[in-house]
């Protein structure tokens, strides 16, 4: 079974965030980027269906700047066969890789196609359920377990009551959570080996789709800067504070 | 942790540890030279951090001299020097309030960074080694990031590559989910290019008697931040340098304010470790130097974006070691090639790689199969500019220490006149033996931190984007667990609190109401002022897991 699996490239989760001093923008100059970690697990999870003998050949995908092939080339090196880039310099969101991404599966016809649930920078959480909308195929989402039995899957979802599992027929989208699996390391070899398998690089216009963003960025703000607290003598002090100042009493 | 068996291996024809400037230099080199004479060479770079750039940290002003010769299209090639130095400003500091500004002709020639035929630039260090990563790549060279190398491969007296840590090994030493062994990465020839106090270089030297009978390396621990201000404040190019204030005259070193592209401004303070008085803290110094009126105007209505430490061989040619050993090379700073007298390092370190890479690839052309002592390095190296740079300022750093800034700045002045003529100075006490109890000083209160100019250590490391996997096993080896508590703290009030930039070591109150030390590792921004100031030589700082540390921007 063919595995499509996307990955984006976000800002490295060690990185703190600053916004550009117009505030038109996260600032990304000299920034470390990296693969978004639930791509990752998206990663690791076709890896392990390859090695359980489920899946036959897993094709990275992604869809932005051309620095991206470097998380293309991660993908390669955990284990991906071969990879294939979508490149723009578009503010590219959800639904615009989510068009993209609807016609490599056209083209792929993938029996599995695995996303994160998310990408840490935007946190949009809509990607993988645009997909599905777009391409009609079935979807199971914030899985903490994937188990491909035949033509049908078991997904075992994340839910805030606790879990759910669903079943759902093949071709299907899958976008993963935190505890599905835990992405292993790229070896020192296969980094080297990575750099010589196939990665094809597409544009939009090749695929027919629009990727650009039709939201407007108008403003970018950081958090208000938390305010030093004070220290209290007494509890009356604090009951006095809490109504008068505070006014949450 | 893994057994031989589970150990894979791979050969290459030069393994160079550290993708800083010397490392790199040497790898381009190495590739340009095999491609020149069509012949195949394998060369692979390992560089602990996540990614290239991301542990390096300089100030830096940049004299282009080895570049040129590396690259000497390196414009065309779009490398990331983009500000001459402009203007040159010194200050010696009298008191919080008080700077004088040096008249230029007091100030030696060295330290002019404008003027003559030689154009400099400040950069950032970290994006000039991103750039020479990615000319080396296109050339033909393996570059590794988030590998780190643990420690050489030794047999019968000769290196014969490296051996990567281990990824995914528990805080209790046990293999976790995950666990992937290291490798051994064997070649020809290895090349050391770790920068200051190189954990493995620190044990080649052992090793080999690299320093036989040269004076111990000295060192600095530099502290940098990277500043947004206004634009109507950024003068791109200026290049203040100072001394003085806020260390008092038996602490040396001096402060450097660069105004660089993208309207930022670096600042930071070079403190020798040379230091006596254990209630020092270098951060804190470091925080309190930026509230002068000198240094704050430039600061002023800025935010500050980026912060990192790093400590600097600064000792010169008295404290070179020798270096070449069977089966490698060690080059740069993790030798200690930096000239102090300029307070540059870069183009030294790059000249060294490039002097090793052509050494090795004389030898492998020739049909040489490694493993040998390639001493035909250091007739070249002796004969190189950058030796002829650091012979004569041999004595800069020694004379100050000996005589202090201002008579041993005297006789740096008449030494430049004379052109390194004047009897070489030694100082042969090495730093960690310089530390005097605590109990002949008086505890110094530094002022706290106004959010606005100065800051603390929790909110400083936060932004040099340090992170380690936690459940990991500690990186900070104490030799005897039980000495900063049993011996440090009774007679220097453990200094490892103060002198760590990082805020990694702590003592605190114990369950039982007693003193314990406690060692934040996940904090470690790399530096090594540990490994070098500890009074006893009690920590080993050997690297964590690939990947960990600091991750930098452009610092």
């Amino acid at each position: 079974m063919k595995t499509v699996v996307a990955v984006k490239r976000v800002i490295d989760y060690n990185v703190k965030i600053r916004v550009k001093p117009d505030n038109s923008d996260v600032d990304l100059t000299n920034v470390k980027m990296a693969m978004n970690p639930f791509c990752e697990i998206a990663v690791e999870e076709a890896v392990r269906l390859k090695e359980k003998g489920v899946a036959t050949e897993i094709v990275a995908v992604t869809v932005g700047p051309k620095a991206a092939q470097e998380q293309l080339r991660t993908a390669l090196a955990l284990g991906a066969d071969r990879a294939i880039h979508v490149e723009t310099d578009e503010r590219v969101e959800s639904l615009g890789a989510a068009k993209a991404l609807a016609k490599l599966v056209e083209e792929e016809q993938p029996g599995l196609v695995i996303l994160g649930k998310q990408a840490i920078d935007t946190d949009n959480n809509q990607t993988g359920q645009m997909l599905a909308a777009l391409t009609g195929l079935p979807q199971g989402t914030f899985a903490s377990a994937v188990d491909v039995d035949g033509e049908k899957v078991q997904v075992t979802r994340e839910i805030d009551g606790g879990l759910q599992t669903v079943e759902i027929s093949l071709p299907a989208i899958v976008t993963t959570d935190l505890r599905l699996n835990e992405p292993r390391y790229a070896k020192l070899p296969d980094i080297m080996k990575a750099k010589k398998k196939p990665l094809d690089v597409k544009s939009p216009a090749d695929l027919g789709v629009e990727v650009a963003s039709k939201v407007k960025l108008l403003k970018v703000e950081p958090p208000a800067e938390r305010q030093g607290g004070v220290k209290v003598g007494s509890v009356d002090e604090l009951v006095d504070k809490l109504k008068n100042e505070a006014k949450v009493l | 942790m893994a057994s031989e068996s589970e150990r894979e291996s791979m050969e290459f024809d030069v393994v160079i540890v550290g993708a800083g400037p010397s490392g790199l230099a040497a790898a381009c080199r190495l590739m340009q030279q095999a491609n020149e004479a069509e012949q195949e060479l394998s060369v692979c770079v390992v560089e602990k951090g996540s990614q290239v750039g991301a542990h390096i940290l300089s100030g830096a002003i940049f004299e282009p001299r080895a570049l040129q010769e590396l690259f000497p299209d390196w414009a065309e090639r779009g490398a990331p020097l983009t500000t001459p130095a402009s203007r040159d400003e010194v200050y010696l500091l009298k008191d919080a309030e008080k700077g004088q500004k040096l008249p230029n002709a007091l100030v030696p020639k060295r330290m002019h960074n404008t003027g003559g035929d030689l154009t400099r630039y400040v950069i950032s260090a970290g994006n000039l080694c991103r750039w020479l990563a990615e000319q080396a790549e296109g050339l033909g060279v393996e570059i590794f990031p988030g590998f780190a190398a643990q420690e050489a491969i030794v047999e019968e007296g000769v290196v014969m590559g490296i051996l990567i840590g281990d990824m995914g090994v528990g805080a209790d030493g046990q293999p976790k989910d995950g666990h992937m062994p290291g490798m051994e990465l064997r070649a020809r020839y290895t090349l050391f290019a770790e920068g200051a106090r190189g954990h493995i270089g620190k044990r080649l030297i052992e090793e080999y008697r690299l320093d036989a009978g040269k004076d111990p390396q000295h060192y600095g621990i530099g502290l940098k931040e990277l500043w947004d201000v206004p634009a109507e404040q950024h003068e791109p190019g200026l290049v203040l340098h100072g001394s003085g204030w806020p260390l008092d005259k038996h602490t040396h070193g001096g402060w450097f304010l660069y105004h660089g592209d993208n309207q930022q401004v670096v600042v930071g303070l070079i403190m020798d470790l040379s230091y006596q008085n254990p209630w020092l803290s270098p951060f804190d110094e470091f925080q309190r130097m930026k509230h002068h009126p000198v240094l704050a105007k430039h600061l002023e209505g800025g935010k500050r974006v980026a912060y990192g430490a790093r400590a600097i061989a600064k000792g010169g040619l008295n404290c070179l070691p020798k270096m070449t050993f069977p089966g490698g090379l060690l080059i740069g700073c993790d030798a200690g090639t930096l000239n102090f007298a300029k307070i540059k390092g870069l183009h030294t370190a790059m000249k060294s790689g490039l002097v090793a890479a052509e050494t090795v690839f004389e030898a492998i052309s020739a049909g040489d199969e490694g493993g040998q002592e390639l001493t035909a390095f250091t007739d070249k190296w002796e004969s190189s500019w950058a030796f002829a740079e650091l012979k004569e300022s041999a004595s800069f750093g020694p004379a100050i220490h000996k005589y202090g800034t201002v008579l041993g700045g005297a006789y740096n002045f008449a030494d430049q006149l004379l052109r390194g003529k004047l009897p070489n100075v030694h100082d042969t006490t090495p730093d960690h033996a310089a530390l005097k109890p605590a109990s002949e000083f008086e505890k110094i209160d530094y002022p706290k931190p106004d959010g606005k100019l100065s800051f603390d250590k929790p909110s400083s490391v936060f932004l040099s984007n340090t992170n380690h996997e936690e459940d990991q096993p500690c990186h900070l080896k104490l030799a005897d667990p039980e000495l900063p508590i049993r011996d440090n703290l009774p007679e220097y009030a453990e200094p490892a609190q103060r002198y760590c930039p990082a805020g990694v070591y702590e003592v605190v109150e114990g369950d039982d109401g007693k003193p314990r030390f406690q060692i934040n590792f996940q904090n470690c921004v790399h530096c090594k002022t540990c490994d070098i100031k500890d009074p006893a030589q009690n920590i080993t700082w050997v690297a964590p897991e690939g990947g960990g540390g600091p991750n930098y921007p452009n610092m």
